[in-house]
């Protein structure tokens, strides 16, 4: 595969070799000083980027519009579509068609699985996929991934435990099998309910891995390199106190850290609701508020690439 | 006197082997309930020397298309197609599954944008032939539930 990205889709990490997304982790790797606001860049002056946001959004979204202005490119678009035609009933496609035709390159969140293939085939732009529905978010996992190599100094060999919804949560799949294609070994801690589908564990041992599997966090935590933590939805339980009972259990405090590495470094996609006690963010294993930052200089990096200012 | 279950036909075509149980849904890919301008026979659970039990599908003065052939092949992948001209076996050849399905069935994921109102045909990699599994091109989703979700 090359690493000519100009005019290309990002819609799932699938689509990518390790040695692409090893190049994009390198030119993000550069960005970061411009996404300080320490250099100035007008590498995409002139350059438009559509942000369409079918649902929420603060972190993706204001990363992505950071990232264009940063390289001295403008936004357009919508967060909220009641009011946009999207409220009149316009599909997707003719949403696409429009706001094509006013911009360099879309970046979309929806709320169905498969809406960025679909804006890819309507665009004549480069379309990247910001999450659509429980599916891909693929440049949350390249961010991801960012932030292991920067605080590891590489992927291959770190013991990663993800713990929290692992069946709906979006970001666990594509992060998963990214990690496996990079060599990480693979813990996954969720309640039975909620573990990591079939599907994706199937492709993960395809690539000759073999992640353990666990409804308790104790053991797993105690070589662990890296421990992700996603949130648990409450509105996937049935029962309230089952909920709450469950949420407790993966909640990560102080007494919980008490014999993990040192070197620990712990994650967390944002937003959190109590599955982190805040005492933690003040220990040097909290690495979460830079995750977040470094979506920008990956963001950097991939439109950069797309819109052909990067090669 | 001979006692025939279902004659030989004339011309048209018959499809054998279909797997126990899919007789009616191979009906319902032909199309035969909103156009029947001849005969269509149908035995169902028959014994069949290969497979244990099979069915089987007359359908007179008719012949399929390649859409239709890949809409059977999804659902039964060792159905044999005879096409008859004149009481003879004109053709026979044995289904094949395609590599891509497009247009043929909808994705199995209620979630896929395919299943919303939007102007593409879902389309799908085979992703294995033994046991049939399909993955969806747009939401990547896996299914093996061919029967259940063909158009």
């Amino acid at each position: 595969m090359s690493t000519d990205f100009k005019g290309m889709d990002v819609v799932s990490i699938r689509d990518f070799s390790r040695e692409q997304i090893e190049h994009v982790l390198r030119l993000a790797e550069k960005m970061v000083p411009i996404a300080k606001g320490e250099e100035r860049s007008v590498m995409l002056e002139g350059r438009i980027l559509g942000t369409v946001f079918y649902e929420p959004s603060t972190r993706t979204r204001l990363s992505f519009e950071s990232a264009m202005s940063r390289l001295g490119g403008k936004c357009l678009g919508f967060g909220e579509p009641k009011i946009s035609s999207v409220a009149k009933g316009e599909t997707l496609a003719d949403t696409i068609r429009m706001i094509d035709s006013y911009c360099d390159a879309i970046v979309l969140r929806h709320t169905q699985e498969g809406a960025a293939r679909l804006a890819g085939h309507f665009a004549r732009k480069p379309v990247i996929n910001a999450g659509d529905g429980a599916g891909q978010h693929p440049t949350q996992t390249m961010l991801d991934l960012f932030t292991i190599r920067k605080e590891k100094k590489k992927i291959e060999g770190n013991h990663v435990v993800i713990v929290g919804d692992l069946k709906y949560g979006r970001t666990v799949h594509s992060l998963s099998e990214a990690l496996a294609m990079f060599g990480a070994e693979l813990t996954f801690v969720a309640p039975p309910n909620l573990q990591i589908p079939k599907e994706h564990l199937k492709a993960i041992e395809a690539m000759g891995h073999k992640p353990k599997i666990s409804s308790t966090l104790g053991e797993a935590l105690k070589d662990a390199d890296v421990l992700y933590v996603t949130r648990i939805q409450k509105e996937r339980f049935p029962d309230l106190a089952e909920y709450q009972k469950v949420a407790g259990t993966y909640r990560i405090d102080m007494p919980m850290l008490k014999d993990v590495k040192s070197d620990l470094i712990i994650m967390h996609p944002l937003p959190r609701v109590g599955e982190i006690a805040p005492e933690v963010d003040e220990t040097p294993h909290a690495k979460y508020f830079e995750q977040a930052f470094n979506g920008v200089p990956v963001r950097m990096a991939l439109l950069g690439l797309v819109l052909g200012g990067l090669k | 006197m001979k006692e025939f279950k279902v004659t030989p036909i004339r011309n048209g075509t018959v499809i054998d082997h279909i797997t126990m149980g899919m007789a009616l849904k191979v009906l319902k890919i032909i199309g035969v309930a909103e156009d029947v301008s001849s005969t269509v026979s149908v035995l169902m659970h028959v014994p069949s020397k290969k497979a244990g039990w099979k069915d089987i599908v007359k359908i007179e003065d008719r012949e399929l298309d390649p859409k239709e052939l890949d809409r059977i092949a999804l659902i039964s992948p060792n159905a044999t197609i005879n096409i008859i001209r004149d009481y003879n076996v004109a053709e026979k050849f044995v289904v094949e599954v395609p590599n891509v399905v497009k247009g043929v069935m909808k994705c199995s994921n209620p979630g896929c944008i395919t299943n919303q109102n939007e102007p593409v045909e879902p389309e799908f990699v085979v992703e294995s032939k033994k046991p049939i599994t399909l993955r969806c091109v747009y939401c990547d989703r896996l299914t093996t539930e061919i029967a259940e979700n063909i158009q």
